[in-house]
């Protein structure tokens, strides 16, 4: 129980980080016009395709000693990065970017240019813009991306055990936790948390889809009157 | 014939042709555990400078192999880091009669790299309460062997208590040494067969005495799916010979006094 309640805590702060640095990234990369602009459509999309492994591997010598991120802590905290709460944190961010970024986009280009340009029209600056038009509008593309950076989090495996430690109640997430049972022959206990896992993740999910769905409905149905 | 067979029947002609190429050496499929990734490419390149067949190695967590081999993974021999393995394959009945053999003991050791200079030589256990030792590696003591080796040595050395909370957890003896070398972890408890190899032999090394821990005894066999049962058995009675000791003698493994094989007396898990 201690893991899954440690995952859930890590779910939650690594959506909240993702909100707040995935709302800028998305917005930059629905409406900049610069031509290099796919190059860091690709960074963003990287963990989707690349394995855990070379994310965990990468990430275990960059907050080594040697490396940037390591020497950075060091130097700011006075202890490493690997094995800690906050440095799996930092690689769930990083694991789980895409899955906050795209449908933020997505849902960002969706909007109709008129509507932008009308608002500019009418002298809103683009934060106002923002706030009033193009946010309300793409309420579905941000439960969407909460969900699933929360989600992705939930269920990461491979990086988490390159760079945990397995420390019960700090790096022990519900994943390791049902690997070690697996591991220890103890199937009956890795069924018993995999099995909340699965209710959790598929409710956690309908609801949002669910929840998506109308709102988006009611979003398009109720926005022209306010 | 339809025009599907035919080309069925071309493709099968080819891949028979390509196997007749290959010269009539056997091809030898191992599961080997992770302490062994040294050694065994060692003993497996004599093996095969001696006979025409080829060993194809692949190393991992013994109790993973244990989980695959029930479900039929097509290995012909399996070298676990645990005795119990290969006993409950045998007991499942997947094993070669007469083939289940402890062919070394394993050595746990205190590992870090030589620029830390914590002088293992002289310091031992201390070394682990050094305050530039912020973390200590080693195997997960809930299924890996060399892990619950490591904890019941720090156990008896009376030092368990002191340094519980800079203890991480690899997932196997090859993930501890890898939090060190890494740097990420500032010393390790490793399998000796690792730190004497040729990656980490620069690093400083303290064998930890073997009465410290149960031994970590290790065994082989070879799995009735085998289909070139010679070819197993041939690898496996190289296992048993002088030039293959030799190798594990010098990566740190010692022997066990041969009687045959007891019943496990351990506790199931």
């Amino acid at each position: 129980m201690e893991a899954l309640f440690l995952s859930v805590r890590l779910a939650l702060c690594v959506s909240a980080i993702l909100f707040a640095i995935g709302m800028p990234l998305a917005y930059w990369l629905a409406y900049s016009r610069w031509r290099g602009k796919f190059l860091v459509e690709s960074v963003v999309a990287l963990p989707l395709v690349l394995p855990p492994t070379v994310l965990g591997f990468y990430l275990l010598v960059a907050m080594g000693p040697r490396g940037p991120l390591g020497k950075l802590w060091q130097a700011l905290f006075g202890h490493g990065l690997a094995f800690t709460f906050t440095g799996l944190i930092v690689a769930s961010v990083l694991y789980s970017l895409p899955f906050a970024v795209q449908p933020l986009v997505a849902s960002f280009e969706g909007v109709d240019r008129k509507l932008l340009d009308a608002s500019a029209v009418l002298g809103a600056s683009a934060l106002r813009t923002f706030r009033r038009v193009v946010f309300p509008m793409s309420i579905p593309g941000v439960l969407t991306a909460l969900v699933l950076s929360f989600a992705h989090t939930l269920g990461e495996f491979g990086v988490v055990l390159m760079v945990g430690g397995n420390l019960p109640g700090i790096t022990r997430t519900v994943s390791i936790d049902i690997y070690d049972h697996v591991q220890s022959l103890e199937y009956a206990d890795a069924n018993r948390m995999a099995v909340i896992l699965l209710v959790f993740s598929f409710a956690v999910l309908s609801v949002v889809y669910g929840v998506n769905r109308r709102v988006g409905r009611r979003v398009w149905a109720t926005w022209p009157a306010r | 014939m339809t025009y599907i067979s035919k080309i069925l029947g071309v493709a099968a002609l080819l891949i028979m042709g390509s196997a007749v190429a290959r010269g009539q050496g056997a091809q030898i499929s191992v599961a080997a555990a992770a302490d062994l990734t040294f050694a065994l490419n060692e003993i497996a390149k004599e093996y095969e400078s001696q006979t025409h067949n080829k060993v194809k190695i692949v190393y991992g967590s013994s109790g993973n192999f244990f989980s695959q081999i029930q479900n039929g993974a097509p290995f012909d021999v399996f070298l676990s880091a645990d005795l119990e393995y290969p006993r409950k394959l045998q007991a499942a009945g997947l094993v070669e009669s007469g083939t289940l053999y402890r062919y070394a003991i394993g050595e746990i050791a205190l590992w870090c790299p030589a620029n830390l200079s914590l002088d293992l030589k002289n310091k031992h256990w201390n070394a682990l309460k050094d305050p530039r030792v912020q973390k200590i590696a080693m195997a997960n003591p809930a299924h890996a062997p060399y892990g619950r080796a490591a904890l019941e040595a720090l156990q008896k050395s009376g030092i368990y208590s002191q340094i519980q909370p800079k203890l991480v957890y690899g997932e196997n003896i090859s993930q501890a040494a890898q939090f060190v070398q890494s740097g990420n972890a500032q010393i390790g408890i490793v399998a000796l067969s690792l730190a004497l190899s040729p990656a980490m032999k620069s690093g400083e090394t303290w064998e930890i005495p073997g009465d410290m821990h149960e031994p970590i005894e290790q065994a082989v066999v070879v799995l009735k799916r085998t289909k070139d049962k010679p070819a197993a058995r041939s690898f496996f009675n190289f296992l048993k010979g002088d030039s293959a000791r030799g190798i594990l003698v010098d990566y740190g493994f010692t022997f066990p006094a041969h009687a045959p094989v007891a019943p496990s007396t351990r506790r199931e898990p």
